[in-house]
């Protein structure tokens, strides 16, 4: 069987590799070069994620496929690479995701072809770095290294008010970012190691747990994002081209949560068990809130970026719930089910949310005013049947319908959250309701109805790339709702890695 | 046992093999060949299920409780897909899949113009699938996926014609009025899942017993975890078996195709909650309170949406108004814990109720889509098939006996009747004015369209034989089911449903109401002597009188009556009230929570607000950089003079 030693290196070196030879060879003049080399790319990736999980032992809690080198030695830090069943797991859904984005771009992006195909390919290296180092301050260079190309993307290929939302995007996430550096910071002076899992054996005071829970908190509260500073993730969306929506919804906004999981509930586990109150409710915040907030929107992308802040609130409830069900079922047993819904709930949005904004973007694309407003539309479905039926399919992932993937999250920390507290189940199980009350009036008013824009009407239906994206994006979205056992069965070992060390009462 | 399981299997999945040839290649193969496979394979599901019912019924095979695969498995659960066919489910299989066959046929002529044909057929069977894996279960996760997909379905074929606004409403109405009850199911799994560990019926069943007492505090009150769970359960099956105050979306669900209409609204899906608190009955007989509340809601659901059908002017939401009022039949009789009745009615319902609506769609085509029964009458003579098989529909709604709905009926009235279970008697006096409602709602239908003045100019034709074998199909059993079922459903040892139906000793109503009889003939004879009987008689002679004989009592009636008038042609209005306060406060609070706190408060306040005290400070600070050397000499000296002036003055 194919192995190499240097995996997780070669998937997050190709793509920037990638990026480097674009531009070398003047990929804006050369737009099929650059799309060519982008797809192969993007594929050969995907494809070095096939050994990746294959060679992955699911049974084991240590850090898989290492590799570590000494970098930096005045203050030790490394090169130092390795995931667990979570990485594995965002690891797989950023290379594909990558795979969408290019072919995405491929097809609508028609200037500075070179820039945008160099610019994903970055994002997408610096992102599985990102789910890759172990080292913090390696952590932290991929953590920021990806805002940058994001940042270009969307001042570059952005609609009309894109420099308000890129420098508004740019400073909410580097705000909080500086927080987290200064936190590690000090996590090095007291190990005096940058070596993240050196950080889990630190017994700090719960004073100082508190400290570095709101800094970290800051930097991840932000990408998740949750209320209230979730108000640059709707100006993001709107303005940012297509691919762009797609990696924001699909990968970045899980760096908060894997932030959340790999960093402040196993270094600080106390001040997240103090600080969990506070932490349930923002999530249930988003949920409620958020949702109704979502119903009002007449911007297709707003609403979309909305409800995947809803979302995402079920990812961080199932996160710091653990410690209430711990207190109140006396064991860690009933917890996985909310870790692992949580983790569920940030691949499976992936799918759904990724696949809407794909599905507003060419909307807009075959519309001479690129409008994105609800009411511009009208009896899509008139003359793009497939799109029409590939869009239900997403937006009934997006209301967590049985059988697509945006149900097995949310089913996961319902579940869990009677164990919690009653109310925080009925609370989070009011997204039903308006889940299916935003995202199915949307549908209703965009896609239903007579056509009477006769641009709509001569709308062409989905092909080519459009067509290989929707289809893969429906095969996601399937096989997470009808099989997710192949998934759950990877992270097993990770989560309960993962509770072991964030439930300071237990051990 | 493996033979029988793969059958079970295969009629589980034909269905959807069905769909996804149609949906996916319907366009390719043409409208005849997706016709004829949806219709081959639904054929085969029927035979199958005969067999399968044979085996389990008659051979008292014992039931299949097997797992397909492991759907998910997290910390101590593991969730799986598994069937389960037992009594209860094989003729649920067998109603399911023969209504099914019968409109996948019926829609073949009723569809032939549409230019969805294909995605229609796509949708039958889809939906069809959906409903037997609810109906197969054997746990509630499997449950909840068939609940679902019955829900997904039903806004689909709502929508069917999505050009028309009306109809897109009325499917997102009806999914979002599901989905209310879906939260109280989601919810009553969670609680099942902490209390239980298990979402498998048999591990939750068995524990019931030792659990009866168990409490929880919910709200600072002490409330007993079964009746938690039951009431939560029960809002699950308000939602999709339409009860009161859920029940909005059913009138509005008449705006998707007849066939559909018959399938769905009336005969299978509408009848999933029904089915579910059946299933549920070892759980439901130890919550005497969650008893007494499907009592209440069921009997007045009953009362209330008889009352709206008797005003009704469109011919199929009258028979959706019956179609609430019959399902609040079912729900009375489930409280009155006589589930053997519930599903016995909901068994002859889906026959006669089905031919009702599939006569009705055939009146419907004649008339090239008029609903409007004014403008209706006198099409006995033009279309006597149609005519003799919506009077057989009418006659067994009604409860004439010895047709169906009369056996189902009466024995769910002597039920209730005996009933201890507080609520019972408010229940028997509502299903008594629901037995004189009944008649006097479906006959005025009846004579409206067939009888009086023809209104409609130029000739008038019988549909074809694809309409009318259909009908004939689902009239043979809307006249002898219930004679034929009524001794194996009630009479015999074991029921015909057995040991899938529990009820406590001290609720065995049921058993004392059927008692009494001693078969199908006796019951039919006794029938004079029973009010309900004649409060019938009485109904279809006034229906005569106001509707055929003397119209003008009828205008008269409703200008003396004129407010009660108004208030049951706003249906109570629930729809008024849901779109005020639900709708519109739903949309305010969240235009609220968007206007102020998110644009003006954090974003402007905060965010932009902190990007603007930054400007400021800089603005201000780059005003002491004037560049003039006087400036900064003047501020050296100021200092200068404060640092020595402290010094001296030591302070």
């Amino acid at each position: 069987m194919f192995f190499h030693p240097a995996l997780l290196s070669l998937l997050i070196w190709l793509p920037v590799l990638g990026a480097v030879t674009i531009i070398l060879t003047g990929g804006d003049h050369h737009p099929t070069l650059a799309r060519v080399i982008a797809g192969v790319i993007s594929v050969a990736n995907l494809l070095l994620c096939i050994p990746l999980y294959l060679q992955f032992d699911p049974q084991s809690v240590l850090m898989q496929f290492t590799e570590d080198h000494l970098w930096i030695s005045a203050y030790q830090i490394h090169y130092a690479l390795g995931i667990d069943g979570i990485s594995l797991a965002m690891i797989i859904l950023t290379n594909f995701t990558g795979l969408l984005v290019i072919f995405a771009g491929s097809h609508s992006i028609k200037v500075r072809v070179g820039q945008y195909m160099a610019a994903f390919l970055m994002m997408q290296g610096m992102m599985t770095g990102v789910f890759a180092a172990t080292d913090a301050i390696l952590f932290y260079v991929f953590w920021e290294g990806m805002l940058i190309p994001m940042y270009l993307s969307i001042g570059m290929w952005g609609s009309s008010n894109r420099n308000y939302a890129s420098i508004k995007f740019f400073l909410y996430t580097f705000l909080g970012s500086i927080l987290m550096f200064i936190a590690l910071l000090y996590l090095h002076i007291q190990t005096g190691s940058f070596d993240i899992g050196h950080f889990y054996q630190l017994h700090l005071s719960p004073n100082i747990q508190k400290f570095i829970f709101f800094a970290f908190f800051l930097a991840f509260a932000v990408k998740v994002p949750m209320w209230p500073v979730h108000t640059w993730l709707p100006d993001a969306h709107t303005e940012a081209p297509s691919g762009g929506s797609v990696v924001l919804a699909a990968l970045m906004l899980k760096l908060g949560i894997y932030g959340f999981l790999r960093f402040s509930m196993p270094i600080v586990p106390d001040a997240c068990a103090h600080l969990s109150g506070m932490m349930i409710a923002l999530s249930l915040i988003a949920i409620v809130y958020i949702g109704l907030v979502a119903i009002v929107q007449t911007d297709m992308k707003k609403l979309i970026a909305y409800s995947s802040i809803a979302h995402m609130g079920f990812a961080t409830l199932g996160c710091f719930m653990i410690y209430d069900i711990v207190r109140h079922t006396s064991g860690s047993q009933d917890a996985y089910m909310s870790l692992e819904g949580a983790v569920v709930q940030m691949i499976s949005h992936a799918f759904g949310s990724g696949a809407m904004f794909l599905g507003v973007g060419l909307l807009a694309d075959r519309l001479s005013s690129h409008s994105r407003n609800i009411q511009d539309y009208r009896g899509v479905a008139n003359s793009m049947p497939i799109f029409a039926a590939f869009f239900m399919l997403f937006a009934m992932s997006n209301v967590g319908l049985p059988g697509t993937a945006g149900f097995v999250g949310e089913l996961m920390v319902i579940m869990s959250a009677v164990q919690a507290h009653f109310y925080i189940a009925c609370i989070s199980a009011l997204t039903l309701i308006l889940a299916s009350a935003y995202t199915l009036w949307m549908v209703k008013r965009v896609f239903f109805g007579m056509t009477l824009n006769r641009e709509i009407g001569a709308m062409c239906d989905i092909h080519g790339y459009e067509l290989i994206n929707y289809v893969l994006l429906a095969i996601g979205v399937l096989f997470i709702g009808l099989y997710p056992e192949p998934i759950l069965h990877v992270l097993h070992a990770s989560v309960g890695h993962i509770l072991s060390l964030s439930i300071p009462a237990v051990s | 046992m493996d033979n029988l399981l793969s059958i079970t299997i295969a009629v589980m999945l034909l269905p959807l093999a069905g769909a996804i040839v149609a949906g996916l290649f319907g366009k390719l193969i043409g409208r005849t060949a997706t016709h004829s496979v949806t219709i081959a394979l639904m054929g085969i599901v029927f035979l199958l299920s005969i067999y399968l019912c044979n085996q389990i019924i008659l051979k008292g095979h014992p039931a299949i409780d097997a797992t397909l695969y492991h759907w998910v498995a997290s910390g101590p659960f593991q969730w799986d897909v598994a069937i389960l066919l037992d009594r209860l489910s094989a003729v649920m299989l067998l109603v399911v899949s023969f209504v099914s066959l019968v409109v996948h046929i019926y829609s073949v002529a009723y569809m032939h113009d549409d230019p969805g044909y294909e995605r229609f057929f796509s949708y039958v069977s889809l939906f069809t699938f959906a409903m037997i894996t609810l109906v197969l279960a054997n746990n509630f996760l499997l449950l909840f996926f068939g609940w679902e997909g019955v829900g997904l379905v039903s806004y689909l074929l709502i929508g069917f014609w999505f050009q028309k606004d009306a109809a897109t409403a009325g499917g997102l109405k009806a999914f979002i009025a599901n989905r209310v009850g879906d939260v109280g199911f989601i919810l009553a799994m969670a609680v099942i899942l902490m209390v239980f560990h298990s979402f498998h019926y048999s591990d939750v069943f068995a524990a019931v017993p030792a659990m009866s007492n168990q409490t929880m505090l919910f709200g600072g009150h002490v409330c007993s975890v079964i009746t938690l769970i039951c009431i939560l359960l029960l809002i699950g099956a308000m939602g999709k078996s339409a009860q009161l105050p859920l029940h909005v979306w059913l009138p509005e669900s008449m705006e998707g195709p007849t066939p559909i209409s018959a399938l769905i609204h009336a005969a299978t899906m509408v009848t999933a909650g029904i089915y579910m608190i059946a299933r549920m009955s070892p759980l439901f007989e130890y919550s005497e309170v969650a008893l007494s509340l499907i009592l209440v809601i069921g009997a007045t659901t009953c009362l209330l949406m008889g009352l709206v059908a008797v005003v009704q002017h469109d011919i199929k939401r009258v028979i959706a108004y019956s179609t609430l009022s019959q399902l609040g039949y079912m729900m009375v009789a489930l409280g009155a814990s006589a589930y053997d009745a519930a599903i016995f009615h909901l068994i002859t319902h889906a026959f006669f109720k089905a031919l009702l609506f599939l006569s009705a769609g055939s009146v419907i085509i004649a008339l090239h889509h008029e609903q409007d029964m004014r403008r209706m009458g006198g099409l006995a003579r033009s279309m006597p098939i149609t005519y003799l098989t919506f009077a057989i529909g009418a006659l067994a709604l009604a409860a004439i006996p010895p047709f169906s709905g009369f056996y189902s009926k009466d024995m769910i009235i002597e039920a209730v009747h005996l009933s201890t279970t507080s609520g019972a008697h408010y229940a028997y006096l509502c299903v008594l004015a629901g037995a004189f409602l009944t008649p006097l709602y479906i006959f005025r239908a009846f004579f409206l369209i067939f009888h009086g003045k023809k209104k409609i100019h130029g000739p008038i034709y019988e549909n074809g034989w694809t309409t009318l074998i259909p009908l004939i199909a689902l009239a043979i059993p809307s006249v002898m089911i219930g004679g034929v079922l009524i001794y194996p459903m009630l009479f015999s040892t074991p029921h015909l449903l057995g040991d899938s139906i529990f009820v406590l000793p001290a609720h065995q109503w049921l058993l004392s109401a059927s008692a009494s009889y001693h078969g199908a003939l006796s019951m039919a004879m006794t029938a004079k002597a029973s009010t309900p009987f004649w409060l019938a008689l009485i109904a279809i002679a006034i229906s005569w009188i106001v509707n055929v004989q003397h119209a003008s009592i009828g205008d008269h009636l409703k200008s003396v009556f004129h407010r009660t008038y108004a208030v049951l042609v706003a249906g109570f209005g629930f729809d008024r009230f849901n779109e005020c306060v639900w709708v519109r406060g739903a949309r305010a609070l969240g235009a609220f929570f968007y206007q102020v706190a998110d644009l003006k408060m954090i974003d402007g306040f905060f965010v932009n607000g902190s990007g603007r005290l930054i400007r400021f400070i800089s603005n201000t600070g780059r005003l002491l950089q004037t560049g003039f050397i006087y400036h900064y000499a003047l501020v050296m000296v100021i200092a200068l003079l404060f640092f020595v002036g402290r010094f001296l003055l030591g302070f």
